[in-house]
């Protein structure tokens, strides 16, 4: 009897290392993209803390801090073209603002505004998906559509590792490789499910390698070099717009923060290794040693770009808490394309007096 | 005009839509080459091509949420699970994803699409296969429940859920796909959702049914007619969400006296809504407790004592005889 196990290694794959000095090969971009993508990052990692601070204060509700994945979104999202189609997590804030989805706009999510799902025209994207997982099957259809219609468009969704153990995943795979459908599974492996680590939400040693079992091309990518995580976005864009089916990307990345605003990782998480990623393996760290190194970058410029940051954060800050209140007679009017009779009625009553009697 | 099973009627409906709508895409499990478990979609693959009749992966969820991407970028998928009984493995996909796409995007994205599905007992399926779960659905805002109970509501049925902006499921009582035929116009037309149908006009009970217990309590009213010259209103509700509540109302309004019937389990029952509202609106008309004719809160037993199980005839003509003597 012949058995066999997979002890394969599936590399890491990097461009700059840890201390920001290049160990494979640029994407050709320009100096003005990657100080905009830096930009972007110090922008994004402001909003963050505000966003957290934000609820501490009483101002929003739960919220969930991406701080740490930076590289990974940005670096992935620069890819993004207006017409495909993406469908994130709750996780995903940094890269959907690089990409356009209003700062303002964005808050209203953990502000409970219902305003935050209405997406801008414009923009094939979902509101942020809030049950684990259930959006890679979403993207595979659309890309199957695309597919169907001759459109170059890719669809491309975003998870993190503990999205990996749902069935959705697995299912959402093996229909993108039987339908060769052009889509790319952008897995942010940042090592915590709230509470559970990695080396207990599976036995594989990475994520990338469960590409394998769908005859699909695997990536496992430094999620916190953004250059590696553009080259390896770029790849499976173009793949996927020559029609050769799905990719899945797993972007080995770590969450600084908490799970949300009602978490508190230091009841499972041991500080050391939070202090390894956060002196050693931040990618807003490490880009700014490259554009030093590179002497596009200097301590004057980062402290304009701070100031812009805090100047975009806080005017999304009061533009979102002067942003009229949500009505809530509206709740009766998405819910089917014409109000039902009942909802008629409901509605009529409520607008009344506020009542639910018959 | 053709004399039509509910099956043949529900695969010229399927075929009208592949005909008419480019966008139309069917998806599920054998539906393709063998043409469905029960032939609903025979000859289609054969007639329309591979890519708009679709055999997919054994994945209910996958049937679901890939449809629900497939709606979203402009098709209209019409998706197969294979038994109700099998829904459970997909709910989060209907429930927290298709039926509430256009609510979270405050109407900035829709999903139509239909998901069409045999159900019901009484033709000796394995377990798990025969279960009623229709009041799961009327539970879910966002989804339209539509349920016919013979081919020629079955033909208008399906086309107008087909070309329903909202998701709608279909369900199909799987003994009525072969029991009787009807006249059914070879043309396309749509029965519009939402609206019940009195299929029988009397003076001294409303019977409300839908579905696999229309033709039981047909038989059941004929009987009472004949034998205690007991004339019952019987009602199809057709659609099952949303609920036509006026045609309920108006009828127990003249026949003072109601009473449901439904093969699902009893408790939260969609016969316990019907009562409620017929209390809401109705209850100074009634001259006698609402009775409830309905399978027991058991789970659906094995095939040989499903008989025993179902209601039947007998059940309502002596819940009438009970009710009108009051």
């Amino acid at each position: 009897m012949q058995t066999y196990t997979w002890n394969g290694d599936y590399p890491l794959y990097r461009v700059l290392d840890e201390n920001g000095v290049v160990c494979g090969q640029l994407p050709s971009l320009s100096d003005d993209k990657i100080i905009e993508m830096y930009r972007w990052m110090i922008i994004t990692r402001y909003f963050d803390q505000r966003a957290v601070n934000l609820q501490r204060q009483g101002r929003t509700g739960t919220y969930a801090p991406f701080s740490g994945q930076e590289a990974a979104q940005i670096g992935s999202f620069a890819l993004i073209e207006k017409d495909d189609w993406l469908f994130t997590s709750y996780r995903d804030l940094a890269g959907l603002m690089y990409y356009g989805f209003p700062m303002h706009q964005s808050l209203f999510f953990s502000m409970g505004h219902p305003f935050g799902g209405h997406v801008p025209e414009g923009m094939n994207v979902l509101p942020y998906q809030i049950i684990i997982g259930a959006q890679i099957l979403h993207a595979v259809g659309t890309a199957w559509a695309s597919k169907l219609k001759g459109e170059n468009r890719v669809s491309v969704t975003y998870f993190g590792d503990g999205a990996t153990s749902q069935g959705d995943f697995h299912e959402a795979l093996n229909f993108a490789s039987v339908y060769k459908a052009p889509v790319i599974f952008f897995c942010q492996n940042n090592q915590w499910a709230i509470s559970v680590p990695f080396q207990r939400q599976m036995a594989t040693p990475t994520i990338a390698q469960k590409a394998l079992a769908y005859g699909m091309e695997g990536i496992r990518v430094d999620g916190n070099d953004i250059f590696a995580v553009y080259n390896a976005m770029k790849r499976a864009v173009e793949r996927g717009r020559a029609g050769e089916g799905p990719t899945l990307i797993e972007a080995v990345t770590y969450r600084l923060g908490s799970h949300t605003t009602a978490d508190d990782p230091t009841r499972y998480r041991d500080a050391n290794e939070l202090m390894e990623w956060k002196d050693k393996r931040d990618p807003i760290i490490r880009l700014r040693k490259f554009l030093e190194n590179k002497g596009i970058w200097n301590e004057s410029m980062q402290k304009d770009a701070e100031q812009q940051a805090k100047v975009l954060v806080d005017e999304a800050i009061a533009a979102a808490e002067s942003f009229p209140k949500p009505n809530p007679a509206e709740v009766f009017d998405y819910v089917y394309s014409t109000a039902t009779p009942d909802l008629v009625e409901q509605k009529a009553k409520f607008l009344q007096h506020g009542g639910r009697e018959r | 005009m053709a004399n039509l099973t509910m099956i043949q009627a529900i695969n010229e409906a399927l075929g009208i839509s592949l005909e008419q709508d480019p966008r139309t895409i069917i998806l599920g499990e054998d539906v393709g080459h063998n043409g469905g478990v029960f032939r609903a979609t025979e000859g289609l693959q054969a007639k329309f091509g591979e890519n708009r009749v679709v055999d997919t992966p054994l994945a209910e969820s996958a049937i679901i949420g890939t449809s629900i991407g497939l709606a979203l970028n402009g098709m209209r998928p019409i998706a197969e699970i294979q038994f109700l009984g099998f829904i459970f493995e997909t709910m989060d996909q209907i429930a927290s994803q298709a039926a509430r796409t256009r609510f979270r995007s405050q109407g900035r994205f829709h999903v139509p699409m239909v998901i069409r599905t045999p159900f019901g007992g009484g033709v000796r399926t394995p377990e798990m296969h025969a279960d009623s779960l229709e009041a799961l659905f009327l539970h879910t805002p966002g989804l339209k429940v539509v349920m016919p109970s013979n081919a020629y509501d079955a033909k208008g049925l399906l086309l107008s859920a087909i070309a329903d902006p909202d998701p709608v499921l279909f369900l199909e009582p799987m003994r009525l796909y072969r029991l009787y035929r009807s006249e059914v116009p070879t043309e396309p037309y749509q029965i519009p959702l939402g609206k019940a149908k009195v299929v029988r006009e009397g003076t001294h009970i409303t019977i409300v049914t839908w579905g696999p217990m229309v033709p039981v309590t047909m038989d059941a009213v004929k009987q009472l007619q004949e034998k205690h010259n007991i004339s019952c209103e019987v009602i199809d509700l057709r659609t099952i969400s949303p609920i036509d509540t006026e045609t309920i109302i108006q009828s127990v309004e003249k026949t003072n006296r109601a009473l449901v019937v439904h093969e699902a389990v009893k408790t939260g029952g969609v016969g316990a809504e019907i009562i409620a509202r017929i209390n809401e609106k109705a209850l100074y008309s009634l001259e006698a407790p609402v009775r409830r004719i309905t399978g027991f809160d058991t789970p659906y037993p094995m095939s040989m004592v499903e008989d025993h199980w179902l209601p039947n005839s007998e059940h309502i003509i002596n819940a009438v005889l009970e009710t009108v003597n009051e």
